[in-house]
């Protein structure tokens, strides 16, 4: 077998570098495609590097606590039978040959904006053909939200990071609030982009938007999939929403921000100082508020589609993280006969950050079978 | 969304967006416009380092220049704040408040309190401050402690653009007079700034790094500073400093360097201004007053000699507290405990 790097990954636009904290395997352990192989801490959030290839985890060239670029060497992985002096020669080759990338070289697609009928809308596009698939985050959230996947579902297809009105770089106004806003601006988003046949991902509150749009127009969703999604039950947690949208400090923000999560170590202090620049833009207080009230009153969700989406007649997938304490992992049960269902353990409301290489594979897994169907 | 823009480009967004949004603000001072009502061309100067330059195109009749005679356009800005307009007025250098001093102390800042809270004084005093860039001692000097000395002044330095931008949208917003103070060496400094308008509360420092053993208090070009050492500091000593920005002086979060010290139980307070009766004494003294028992080691103040700012560059550049006196007095300050501990 050949030797494979385990190098420090990319999570999002911005990331340079990240720490190693720990390693979660010793060497010589025997890895599988996803393993979960040492926990590194960055900028915005921390999260684990998972295994590339199966094999033995022969070199542990990172220790804990250094700082190493993206693309960096943090171990090698190789079978049982390679010899040490091979992969002591495979560590030296890629030292002296590695190269940082600069942080311009290495930026990327940058996020643009298309205005939708007076609504200025920023997206981020990664990927190219295939038949697209649109990422929707949830209340308060943005297209950064998907910095662990967007490189993963983007390999042999586009895929559209969307900010929705009064969120991230879009418009802040949200017209009265309620749902058809949201949905008129992602279907008049599909028509700018010339997009008529698309894969839906929503979270959370944008799980609601995707699968509400695909009731009222079903021939344009190719396939549906709700992650930890409203609209599928009454219970949401009203602590947490009115907890966001009071919140003006640090202080206030950041036990909100560590519902998301199972592990509340992930909201790190860059995370709430973004989250706090977003919430003191002009306009997005009273367009937090609105759409609280329209979708989320007293704890309480306006918008049900589970009944409904028994007439959808495209694959849906409904993901959820076990430990989700915004929005009941129960609300799974409402899924539609037929729909295909995924339980992420050690994971709470926010599975595609924080589960995200178990996310991707089930996602790449459900596209693949929505193909095929 | 953000983009890359300089301090100064900053503090003329805020301007010009305030202006658009609310057509009560208005901008005066010395040269804010420049050339207007004289022969020449008009807009050309813009203050004078060009804060306010293409602003007066925008906004004819809200920007103007005055003669030059502080106490007459201070003064005017108070009335006008106390009669429903939301000046903004330019006194240029900060060292120049003693010739309209009674209008700051006297009148603007008393007004709500003598007029049994009905008076609102929505003015904002915009000033360059700080030594660096060989301006002798008259147009050098940081007074932040002389207005934050006085009841009913807020008092705000911001440390780079995206501050500058939201702490003076927030001053223009409010309904108190507010003292905005501009270090003229970070006006070109660039950083992340939103398009869009946003203010930033007041009262609310920013940590702008983690750490565990030692709290480095600092404000405006101090804090960059403060970064700089606390990176050394981390790389060469394995010390790790929490850096944290004040952004105001008044109001002041207390409650955000108190959680810290009780954290990393030794501070060190970085201040620009002259050592006696300044910002850096009165947070040690309120930190020790209300944390004494979490402090393992003396706090130490990192700040200039109590002389006036030297015109000498050689002098100059010894007088401003600099990275490397501030990693000293993290030593001190961390060095102290490990002794403490044996």
């Amino acid at each position: 077998m050949s030797i494979e790097k385990l190098g420090m990954p990319k999570w999002g636009l911005s990331m340079t570098e990240g720490r190693v904290i720990e390693w979660l395997v010793e060497e010589g352990a025997d890895l599988d495609i996803g393993t979960e192989v040492a926990e590194v801490e960055t900028e915005k959030i921390n999260g684990a590097v998972e295994s590339p290839a199966a094999g033995v985890l022969r070199r542990r060239v990172a220790a804990e606590g250094d700082v190493i670029p993206v693309g960096g060497l943090l171990g090698v992985i190789a079978d049982a039978s390679v010899s040490d002096a091979d992969i002591d020669a495979f560590v030296a080759d890629f030292q002296a040959s590695f190269v940082p990338a600069e942080a311009e070289e290495e930026a990327g697609p940058a996020p643009e904006t298309v205005t939708v009928d007076g609504t200025t809308l920023r997206f981020l596009k990664t990927g190219e053909g295939g038949e697209p698939l649109v990422l929707l985050h949830g209340f308060g959230g943005d297209l950064n939200n998907w910095l662990f996947n967007v490189e993963a579902l983007s390999g042999d297809r586009a895929v559209y990071s969307l900010d929705l009105p009064g969120h991230g770089g879009s418009s802040k106004d949200v017209g009265d609030g309620d749902l058809a806003a949201l949905c008129g601006a992602l279907r008049g988003f599909l028509d700018s982009q010339g997009i008529d046949k698309v894969h839906l991902v929503g979270h959370s509150m944008g799980g609601l938007v995707a699968a509400t749009v695909a009731l009222e127009d079903p021939a344009r969703v190719a396939s549906l999939t709700l992650v930890d999604s409203a609209g599928l039950g009454e219970q949401i947690d009203r602590d947490y929403i009115e907890g966001f949208v009071a919140a003006e400090g640090r202080r206030d923000l950041k036990p909100v921000l560590q519902r998301l999560f199972a592990d509340e170590r992930l909201v790190t202090r860059q995370m709430v100082d973004d989250v706090l620049k977003y919430k003191r833009l002009d306009g997005v207080q009273p367009a937090l508020r609105s759409l609280a009230d329209h979708l989320f009153a007293d704890g309480h969700q306006q918008h049900r589609v589970g009944d409904a989406l028994g007439s959808f007649s495209g694959p849906v997938l409904v993901v959820w993280g076990e430990q989700d304490q915004v929005i009941p992992v129960a609300h799974a049960e409402a899924a539609p006969a037929g729909a295909e269902t995924k339980v992420l353990p050690g994971a709470g409301h926010s599975p595609h950050m924080e589960a995200a290489g178990e996310f991707n594979r089930v996602i790449e897994g459900f596209l693949a079978g929505a193909h095929a169907g | 969304m953000a983009r890359r823009i300089t301090y100064q480009q900053a503090i003329n967004e805020a301007l010009a967006q305030e202006m658009e949004r609310d057509p009560t603000v208005v901008v005066f001072g010395e040269d804010v416009r420049g050339g207007a009502g004289a022969p020449g061309e008009d807009d050309a100067w813009g203050g004078v380092l060009g804060v306010t330059k293409g602003l007066s195109p925008k906004f004819p009749d809200r920007v103007i220049d005055t003669p030059i005679s502080e106490s007459a356009y201070i003064g005017a800005a108070a009335g006008a704040a106390a009669s429903g307009l939301r000046p903004v007025a330019e006194l240029m250098f900060v060292d120049f408040l003693g010739v309209c001093l009674d209008q700051i102390f006297n009148q603007a800042a008393k007004f709500r309190y003598m007029f049994g809270g009905k008076a609102v004084t929505p003015m904002v005093i915009r000033a360059m401050y700080g030594a660096g860039i060989r301006a002798a001692s008259q147009h050098s000097q940081a007074l932040y402690p002389i207005f934050t000395h006085i009841p009913g002044l807020k008092v705000v330095a911001p440390s780079n653009p995206y501050d500058a931008k939201g702490l003076l949208i927030q001053s223009i917003r409010d309904d108190d007079p507010v003292i905005f103070l501009e270090h003229k060496v970070l006006y070109t400094v660039e950083g992340d700034v939103p398009e869009e308008a946003y203010a930033i509360p007041f009262g609310e420092a920013n940590i702008v790094r983690e750490g565990s053993d030692v709290t480095v208090v600092a404000l405006g070009r101090m804090v960059p500073f403060a970064e700089q050492a606390a990176e050394e500091l981390q790389r060469e000593d394995g010390i790790s400093c929490e850096v944290i920005d004040l952004r105001t002086t008044s109001p002041l979060d207390l409650e955000t360097l108190l959680e810290s010290v009780e954290n990393t139980g030794r501070l060190v307070v970085v201040d620009e201004s002259s050592p006696r009766c300044g910002l850096a004494s009165d947070i040690v003294a309120r930190v020790a007053q209300d944390a004494f028992g979490d402090l393992k080691a003396a706090p130490q103040m990192v700040t200039p000699p109590h002389t006036p700012v030297p015109f000498s560059p050689t002098l100059e550049d010894a007088y401003v507290p600099s990275p490397e006196k501030i990693a000293a007095a993290v030593r001190e300050a961390a060095g102290a405990a490990t002794a403490g501990a044996r």
